[in-house]
């Protein structure tokens, strides 16, 4: 049994955590969080040149060619300190897009610009309120022309280039959908900055208007290559959701160690000691779904869909508790702009709704759980 | 990182596997008996358990951390596991009446009794011949475990004991037993406790099954009239009970994994789900019920990969982190949770039990229990507490009577 990462990950992570800690501190949130800026570009020129975003791309296509399991352990960092960087649409969407389903030209072109931080990619998919299903697909993929609006692009504002799910024929179930590559500063290309529940991670509706594209996989597999990219992806944002889970309860814990109420600290009410118990417990129940969907992630297993939705579902349970309880336990301080907390709520809500809400991934696992068991 | 042996514990796992082929059958079927026993412990097929226990313990693997010759081999807690894995693939009466005496009584026996009652006692433990129980809970100390009032007063070179315990599991079975009693109640409570150990046989205590509230009696209530124990059945100093205390309590926590209920999870629930039609078709199409079952799937995967954690801990000969203290907070609440939901979908025949409830009454066997899991071997509460004060370091509650001889603390009568 060996259920854990190696000494050399562990180093990568202690690593991170200490470039994280300096560089990114709750201010660099804060100065995202109220400037005009997607992001923070410093903290991503810096990331880039730690070779960061490269990690899981192979050696040939100017990456560091580790592995999943490395890029997972900084995750976990990225998400304790909040990152305001395009990360996850780039390095595990976009990226892992490519990868999936690029050809050797497709990986030639875009990944070596992806590892040295020179382009930021996105992944759009939504086009309206409610679940993303291939029936909800009306952007239009033909003749290599990209028509439609898609809606909440993480990063869409930044982006060079995004994956776009559209429609490539007449038929309305997944065979009729494919994937494209777009510049999105190419012309037929219109973007407009959305308001984001978390202004650290900024959202963007795009419109195309017969803008120029490239196929990505071939047409009728767009549904089934943005599933595993999906999936993939989840396994690694349940990294970020552990991290910021662990920030809230040590946030909540400091807090508790300092506040006094009726003459005691509130760290002594049992009130609050369960509170930060049960935290405890979420997070710790999350942080075990995440390392089996890591194992399965970098085995490329036959469990990887069961195991990114349980690592999915779990995560996102585990950072909603951790961070609505963080504010509850600091009281009204918590809840003021000034304090950090609405940070992490904000952000938990952000990343749990990013890549499809819980429903959509409990009907998914439970999809799974019947197939395994039939 | 994967789920592999080492070459080591490859090697074990195969000679434990050849050990057991030939000393017992494969077993069937899937067998959860935690729940059954604590319905009715004394269902437990003693004279199969004790034989079997007999053959483990000539070869080593009954205790197999423990020194050779006193039923061990000397080996590593990882091995102690791999064998547990490999035995739950025979058909052989495992668990019930040994756990408590070999996993916390013989180990403080260990800790604190003389070499003489090492001697005389450990082996016949070890090989399944005496089984031991725990004495520790009393009717006005359960969580509060230093609350209690068994009193123990000197005379000559023994000891008078008068008082009552309860919950105790085993004791109607068991040839000994060791017991936390107060011999000052004029100091602090937790300063006047003393250990001891004591013969079950003794016409001076009396044994009586508790009926549950689930209607079984897998507990007892244990009273002692003027029993009389020598001086050289003390466990530690005298006053040092509560030290001693916290060694078999530790014992206890150092078990890894734990039950899970019973077997009653989201599988079972799943395997429920399919049999039945609800107002809008099958109960396994419907929405709320999908969900329920992706809720609880996840929290028993976590568990289940947190012990996966724990064990690559005792793999690599690391202590295990504290995460392994959160199963039975986990297990004991989905437990009511789960079996609360397949009554609802039962629907009226879910107010049924036994053989006329469907899936043979399972889920309200698990819904009966439920309340006693959340509270046997420490309450939901008492758990949060200790997660919250020994893994995250917050401060005790305030203690009104920590300072406050016993006899002079608050008690409500």
């Amino acid at each position: 049994m060996n259920f854990d990462f190696s000494d050399d990950q562990k180093m990568l992570r202690d690593q991170a955590h200490k470039f994280l800690s300096e560089k990114c501190t709750t201010k660099t949130v804060r100065k995202v969080f109220t400037s005009g800026d997607g992001y923070d570009k410093d903290l991503w020129k810096q990331i880039a040149d730690m070779g960061w975003l490269g990690t899981a791309i192979p050696e040939e296509f100017g990456g560091l060619g580790l592995g999943y399991l490395e890029l997972c352990v900084i995750a976990e960092e990225l998400g304790r300190a909040l990152a305001p960087v395009p990360f996850s649409s780039t390095v595990y969407l976009f990226a892992e897009a490519i990868l999936a389903a690029g050809t050797d030209e497709q990986k030639k072109k875009y990944l070596p610009k992806i590892a040295s931080g020179e382009l930021i990619g996105t992944f759009a998919r939504a086009e309206g309120a409610g679940a993303v299903t291939p029936k909800s697909i009306r952007t239009t993929f033909k003749g290599g022309k990209l028509s439609g609006k898609k809606i909440a692009v993480v990063d869409g504002m930044d982006a060079d280039f995004a994956v776009v799910l559209a429609r490539s024929s007449d038929d309305a179930g997944e065979r009729g959908t494919a994937l494209a590559i777009v510049d999105l500063k190419g012309s037929g290309v219109k973007r407009k900055a959305e308001d984001s529940i978390d202004p650290s991670r900024k959202h963007a509706a795009i419109e195309f208007d017969g803008a120029s594209a490239e196929a990505l996989g071939k047409a009728g597999e767009g549904w089934s290559i943005a599933a595993n990219v999906l999936n993939r992806a989840a396994i690694m944002t349940a990294f970020e959701q552990v991290g910021g889970s662990d920030s809230c309860l040590a946030m909540a814990k400091d807090y508790a160690m300092q506040r006094y109420a009726f003459g005691r600290l509130i760290a002594s009410y049992q009130a609050i000691k369960h509170k930060l118990a049960d935290m405890y417990v979420n997070t710790e129940l999350a942080r075990s779904n995440a390392y089996y969907g890591a194992w399965a992630l970098s085995t490329n297993a036959r469990e990887l869909p069961l195991a990114a939705a349980a690592a999915r579902v779990s995560a996102t349970q585990a950072f909603d508790y951790a961070s609505k309880e963080n504010i509850q336990t600091h009281g009204g301080i918590g809840f003021t702009w000034e304090a950090d907390c609405h940070f992490y709520y904000k952000r938990s809500r952000e990343l749990g709704l990013s890549l499809g809400p819980q429903r959509t991934w409990k009907e998914k696992l439970v999809s799974e759980l019947e197939a395994s068991n039939a | 990182m994967d789920f592999e042996d080492t070459p080591e514990e490859a090697a074990f796992r195969a000679e434990a596997h050849k050990w057991l082929s030939a000393h017992a059958k494969p077993r069937r079927k899937r067998e959860d008996r935690d729940l059954e026993e604590m319905e009715n412990g004394a269902s437990v097929d003693m004279a199969a358990s004790k034989a079997w226990q007999k053959e483990k313990a000539k070869a080593g693997y009954a205790r197999i951390t423990w020194p050779k010759g006193m039923g061990g081999m000397g080996g590593t807690p990882m091995q102690s596991i791999i064998f547990g894995q490999e035995e739950s693939k025979f058909d052989v009466a495992t668990g019930g009446p040994f756990a408590i005496g070999l996993g916390m009584c013989i180990p403080t026996l260990m800790a604190y009794g003389n070499e003489e009652a090492k001697k005389r006692y450990v082996w016949p433990a070890v090989q399944g011949d005496e089984i031991w129980c725990q004495l520790f809970s009393e009717p006005a100390g359960g969580s509060d475990v230093a609350g209690l009032r068994t009193k123990a007063e000197k005379d000559g070179d023994e000891w008078v004991i008068n008082g009552q315990k309860i919950w105790t599991t085993g004791a109607q079975f068991s040839d000994y037993g060791i017991l936390l009693t107060r011999t000052d109640p004029n100091v602090p409570k937790h300063k006047g406790l003393t250990m001891f150990y004591i013969d079950m046989h003794d016409p001076a205590v009396e044994v009586r099954p508790i009926k549950q509230a689930s209607g079984g009696s897998g507990f007892n209530e244990v009273f002692f009239t003027n029993l009389r124990v020598k001086d050289s059945q003390r466990l530690g100093e005298v006053g040092q009970g509560w030290q001693v205390a916290l060694t078999t309590l530790m014992h206890e926590r150092l078990a890894v994994g734990g039950g899970q209920g019973g077997g009653i999870d989201s599988k079972e629930l799943m395997r429920l789900a399919r049999t039945l039609e609800l107002e809008d078709g099958p109960a396994l199409k419907n929405a709320a019920v999908r969900e329920k079952i992706a809720d609880w799937y996840v929290r028993e995967a976590g568990l289940k990969y947190t012990t996966y954690r724990t064990m690559t801990a005792l793999s690599q000969g690391k202590q295990p982190g504290p995460e392994a203290s959160i199963a039975k907070i986990v297990v004991a609440s989905k437990l009511q949770d789960v079996s609360a939901f397949a009554t609802e979908l039962e629907g009226e025949a879910g107010a049924l039990q036994g053989a006329d409830a469907p899936a043979h009454g399972m889920f309200q066997m698990g819904w009966l229990s439920a309340p006693g899991l959340r509270i046997a071997g420490g309450t939901d509460e008492i758990l949060r507490n200790i997660i919250a004060e020994r893994v995250l370091g917050l401060p005790q509650d305030i203690r009104v009577d920590k300072d406050v001889p016993f006899n002079k603390a608050p008690t409500g009568r």
